[in-house]
């Protein structure tokens, strides 16, 4: 799981009588097990790639396929599915859901993926662990710093293995030591447990852990390079 | 408790006072359903109760096809010995036999048609409620032998009171001519214009004597101290006319078939206005549930962008709904059950009521009637319209687009 195709991605909106084109003409071989950030302006057409190689918006056309399978071609339900089984999301602005705690934020998906209660019990706690929330776990996000409530997005995104997390700009609103803590966190679960990465940002920083590098501008690849780590 | 229940309880206190002012709505009409729904069964049960006390008790014995078609010579034979073995086999109940033909009853300067009715004085007052409301004189005793009763309306217009002498003149079972000479010794005042004008009471021995009955009667009246009593004197009633052949056992809901008719026309009508209430109910739940998901938009776009499937979205919002409207039902079953207990033991009435009722021999007020039935009723529609109201919220799910959603402020 987790080698993506992606095939001449078009993407357009329109804003008033403008029309924006998000993704034009974009092509992306990821490999299993890969760390790739993509980095470019705002409005380059990160996010939108993001958007759509987990399924959560419409392509004007092209094709995207993980593993083989078509994800432009599922319907609503499976792409939920995919979504729910396959892929983790970590949002630019957290969005933990409010009225629950820590270790439920991190809890509610494998609830859903139908986990056992004591078995979500223990893995939550170890993921909370792992972010260094343990003696967070019962607060709600609005008790929690930014910094503490990414890594609880993290964890959420994690916990239940996904063989692809989908970043978007997951550092935007940490300060240096959480953006440091967090990079390391995504580098080990990619090299122990060959997560594929894909992080959209434009902080130099983050860019530096990256195995290689794919830059956009105008909704287009511009370059794609392999980074040598030091 | 499950993640997806207190995630549902949390969300519903995000807006305390939103949702506070939702369920009390739920309270109010369930506090009002629970009540007016007891109060107006519990009135249909004391007009059943009256209309059946006042003169054709809870059951009758009567020949086949009487009935639909009431004629003298459609009879009970022995009916003296009947109403006896009716009384052994129902010791509870009051059994009384009657026999009734129409006459001409003349008084010195007027005559009119009347409904004359045999009875036997000893047990009639048991079984009806007009030997109550006699105004002047007195209701027939057993040792009369030629007394007649009178209602109100007809003694006026025959121009006669207490005293008086009434001349009947009718055919006898044998078709033969019928006549007598009776004394009014009571005049009583129903209530209904009908049975005033029209009825008249005679000891049923003279009735038949004069009407060439022998021991012959029309109807066995029996009178219950409940109504849910019936089904069961009904049997007891069959098994003792069991061999007899011509006879059968009808009750109350064949002996007026109107009463029924005018129960369901008044509850149809009480639905109607229950029904504006329930209504009102289901659209503030829709608008507390509507601004709720529209709130979330952003959050729901989260959870759906986690592989979240809409229906579970959906369920969330039908689950917070449920919980609200149970919390209402709670609420308002309890209100509603106290506020019918305390009306069940002291009545409910209004200013002028008793009085009036005073003078029929009815009940001073009304009494609701607390049942499992009556006290569910309303609460179980207002919370299966609450449940109803919040659909189109939960549809509305169906449609998110998640980054649309999360792009919503």
């Amino acid at each position: 799981m987790a080698e993506i195709k992606c095939v001449e991605l078009c993407k357009t909106y329109r804003q008033g009588d403008a029309i924006i084109k998000a993704l034009d003409h974009v092509s992306l071989d990821i490999e299993q097990g890969a760390f790739i950030c993509l980095s470019g302006p705002s409005g380059s057409g990160k996010t939108t790639l993001l958007n759509m190689i987990g399924g959560l918006d419409a392509l004007d056309s092209g094709e995207i396929s993980i593993d083989g399978q078509r994800v432009d071609l599922l319907e609503k339900g499976a792409l939920a599915d995919l979504r729910l089984h396959h892929i983790g999301f970590v949002f630019q602005s957290y969005n933990l859901i409010p009225v629950l705690s820590a270790r439920e934020n991190v809890e509610f998906v494998m609830q859903v993926q139908g986990v056992p209660a004591a078995e979500r019990r223990r893995k939550s706690m170890a993921i909370l662990e792992e972010v260094g929330l343990k003696d967070m776990e019962g607060r709600r996000p609005s008790q929690l710093s930014g910094g503490q409530q990414q890594r609880v997005a993290v964890a959420r995104a994690i916990v239940s293995q996904p063989k692809l997390v989908l970043a978007d700009e997951p550092t935007a609103n940490l300060d240096s030591v959480s953006a440091k803590h967090l990079m390391e966190l995504f580098v080990e679960l990619n090299q122990n447990h060959r997560v594929t990465f894909l992080i959209s940002t434009h902080d130099e920083r983050v860019m530096r852990y990256a195995q290689r590098l794919v830059r956009m501008r105008d909704g287009k690849v511009v370059s794609d390079e392999i980074q040598i780590s030091d | 408790m499950t993640l997806s229940l207190s995630m549902a309880w949390r969300n519903l206190w995000r807006h305390s006072r939103r949702t506070w002012l939702t369920v009390t709505a739920m309270v109010f009409s369930n506090v009002l359903l629970v009540f007016m729904i007891a109060l107006q069964f519990g009135t249909y049960d004391m007009m059943i109760e009256n209309t059946l006390k006042a003169f054709s008790g809870h059951l009758q014995v009567q020949a086949e096809g009487y009935q639909d078609n009431p004629k003298l010579r459609t009879s009970i034979p022995a009916v003296t010995a009947l109403v006896d073995e009716l009384q052994r086999a129902l010791p509870e109940a009051e059994v009384a036999g009657r026999a009734a033909a129409f006459a001409l009853a003349s008084s010195e300067q007027r005559s009119f048609g009347i409904q004359l009715i045999g009875v036997q004085p000893g047990v009639e007052p048991h079984v009806s409620s007009i030997p109550n409301l006699v105004r002047r004189g007195r209701y027939l005793e057993r040792d009369d032998v030629a007394e007649i009763v009178l209602g109100s309306v007809m003694a006026r217009n025959l121009k006669a009171d207490v005293g008086s002498e009434i001349t009947l003149l009718g055919s006898g079972r044998d078709g033969s001519f019928a006549a007598g000479i009776v004394t009014v010794v009571g005049v009583f005042e129903s209530g209904s214009s009908d049975m005033d004008r029209s009825f008249a009471e005679v000891p049923l021995a003279w009735f038949q004597d004069t009407f060439t009955m022998g021991d012959h009667g029309n109807s066995i009246a029996i009178a219950l101290g409940d109504l849910a009593e019936v089904p069961a004197a009904v049997q007891s009633a069959k098994s003792v006319i069991g061999t007899r052949e011509g006879l059968v056992v009808v009750d109350w809901n064949t002996l007026h078939p109107g009463l029924r008719q005018a129960i369901q026309a008044d509850l149809s009508s009480g639905w109607f206005m229950y029904g504006v209430l329930i209504i009102l109910v289901a659209f503030s739940v829709l608008n507390t549930q509507l601004m709720s998901v529209m709130e979330r938009t952003r959050e729901f776009g989260v959870i759906s962008a986690l592989g979240i499937r809409p229906r579970r979205l959906a369920a969330l919002v039908l689950l917070e709904t449920a919980l609200m409207a149970l919390i209402g039902l709670a609420l308002g079953l309890c209100l509603g059950w106290l506020v019918s207990l305390y009306f069940s033991i002291n009545g409910f009435s209004y200013p002028g009521m008793e009085e009036v009722a005073a003078r029929y021999s009815l009940p001073g007020a009304m009494y609701p009637s607390i049942t499992v039935g009556t006290m569910l009723l309303g609460p179980i529609v207002v919370f299966g319209f609450c449940l109803l109201a919040a659909l189109y919220p939960a549809l509305r799910l169906y449609r998110l687009r998640p980054v649309a959603a999360m792009r919503a402020a």
